[in-house]
């Protein structure tokens, strides 16, 4: 990065002049991403729906993709702009490991996207805004951590379960009714496809499973064996076991009142 | 004021090419081999910190002998030419002739610049191809030529005496284990005929695995999978130690 803004300062997506605009560009948008903690690592998932207001722009998106062997990326706002600056951020992270022969610890590489999201600043104002969920597993302390952005790359350490996005809100309040401090990997993984549901449930920017096509939200886990993405069918039966159940009880599991 | 002597221009490369391989004979060798999955990197370090093998892209591996700082510093320049390359255009468009390329251009202009001295390093430059027949390995003596090398290559110190002992043994198609043991024992040769014990603490090991299912096929092999494949007989005992590969940790 220091490198590349030596020598080739307009490949970096923060030093790019833009010509003034009227109003608010137009460009694909990314949606729902959603993290949860669980003993032994952390799951990352997003639902596959990009948008250009009202319309549908892409329906098989993919938002998550692995930062290094030990984390993830799940972006959410203007799709173009998150896939190259998850793309540079893959290039440094690999690029310290390979200078340096040690991986960056999980802090550093959470701080390095927080320098990333801030030098868009001036992009996100005009509408164009990247908010990244960023989560990994600390293999110094053992356990899976999730930390969440704002537009000004402000970074917060979140415990147990985040989400970012349009549709953040409804999938936030799903997990808060049903995470628990001992899920299991399997369980963890229905979660966070739960959330997503809902999410989709009540925000029209966010995609649910699409059966017709075979369209699955994307989840990936985090343990210390490193970074794995679900299959196509691994995931699918999770989203189609949610369906079933959603048939005879649309709103989801209930949670206890009291 | 003493006038300078003439010096002809013949005299001086061979001056510079002299001190150049001098420096690099100095330090330990190095060798390169192919094996049937992939390319094996052996050498003897004593440092646990200076690697003389690394890491530079997915499929491509970098070696050195002789002076550290001068090879870190081409190390360092080949990982960002070839992180650049991935990034501006695809992952499949960094090569090892590509970047092979570049040494040359590097380690010739240092070696003709009359400014600066030449080089103390011999690199080679490793990629590993889908099939033992895409398998390509470079070697950069400290003038500036590529040599096109298949097999086997050796380095350093006792390169000649090493590399044709490698020749007369090397085969194609030789498991992991065979092919380190070959390695260790052209390693162990002295100029003398005598044989020495190189312990497997001070050997560095490193592969590029082209089983690997990442898309960065580079791994050391350290600790206990080393002194396993160096006690291992053949063929018996390689597969056992292929899935401890799998399973075992990242570097």
């Amino acid at each position: 990065m220091d490198f590349l803004s030596e020598h080739q300062p307009e490949m970096l997506p923060g030093k790019r002049q833009l010509p003034p605009t009227q109003g608010v560009i137009e460009a694909p948008h990314g949606t729902t991403i959603v993290a949860v903690t669980f003993p032994g690592g952390v799951v990352l998932a997003g639902d596959r729906r990009a948008t250009m207001g009202n319309v549908i722009a892409q329906r098989d998106i993919e938002k998550v993709f692995p930062a290094d062997e030990y984390s993830a990326v799940g972006i959410a706002g203007t799709a173009g702009l998150a896939v190259e600056m998850v793309k540079l951020f893959q290039l440094e992270l690999e690029h310290f490991e390979k200078v340096e022969g040690a991986q960056l610890s999980l802090e550093g590489k959470a701080n390095r996207l927080s320098t990333m999201i801030r030098s868009n600043l001036g992009m996100a104002m005009q509408g164009l805004a990247v908010v990244p969920l960023f989560a990994g597993f600390d293999v110094d302390r053992d356990k899976g951590r999730i930390f969440s952005y704002d537009v000004t790359g402000g970074r917060s350490e979140e415990h147990g379960f985040a989400a970012t996005g349009s549709g953040s809100i409804f999938a936030r309040g799903a997990m808060k009714k049903l995470y628990r401090g001992d899920l299991t990997e399997a369980e963890a993984t229905t979660l966070v496809v739960q959330a997503l549901y809902d999410a989709a449930d009540d925000d029209s920017a966010t995609g649910g499973p699409d059966v017709a096509r075979r369209i699955y939200p994307i989840v990936t886990v985090i343990t210390e064996d490193g970074f794995r993405r679900l299959t196509d069918d691994e995931s699918s039966e999770i989203a189609r076991s949610i369906l079933e159940r959603r048939l005879e009880q649309p709103d989801g599991p209930r949670a206890a009142l009291l | 004021m003493s006038t300078p002597f003439y010096v002809s221009p013949q005299q001086a490369m061979a001056d510079r090419a002299e001190y150049a391989r001098k420096g690099i004979a100095r330090g330990r060798s190095l060798v390169v081999l192919q094996y049937a999955d992939g390319i094996v990197f052996v050498g003897e370090n004593p440092s646990r910190a200076l690697h003389k093998f690394s890491e530079i892209y997915d499929r491509i591996g970098f070696a050195a002998a002789g002076k550290y700082n001068e090879y870190e510093n081409l190390r360092i320049g080949g990982v960002r030419y070839a992180d650049l390359r991935g990034y501006t255009y695809d992952r499949d468009d960094v090569t090892a002739r590509g970047l092979a390329n570049v040494y040359a251009q590097t380690l010739g202009t240092i070696f003709s610049s009359a400014g600066e001295k030449p080089y103390e390093v011999e690199l080679v430059v490793a990629e590993v191809g889908e099939t033992p027949d895409g398998d390509q390995i470079y070697r950069l003596p400290h003038d500036g030529s590529i040599v096109d090398e298949h097999g086997s290559v050796a380095v350093g110190g006792n390169a000649e005496l090493i590399s044709n002992y490698l020749d007369q043994q090397h085969q194609e198609g030789m498991s992991l284990a065979e092919g380190l043991k070959l390695a260790v024992q052209a390693l162990s040769r002295e100029s003398n005929g005598t044989q020495r014990e190189i312990p497997a603490e001070r050997l560095e090991v490193a592969v590029l695995d082209r089983t690997r299912p990442q898309a960065r096929k580079f791994k050391r092999i350290v600790g206990r999978q080393l002194a396993r494949l160096l006690e291992a007989d053949g063929a018996a005992t390689e597969a056992e130690s292929s899935t401890e590969d799998e399973s075992s940790d990242e570097e």
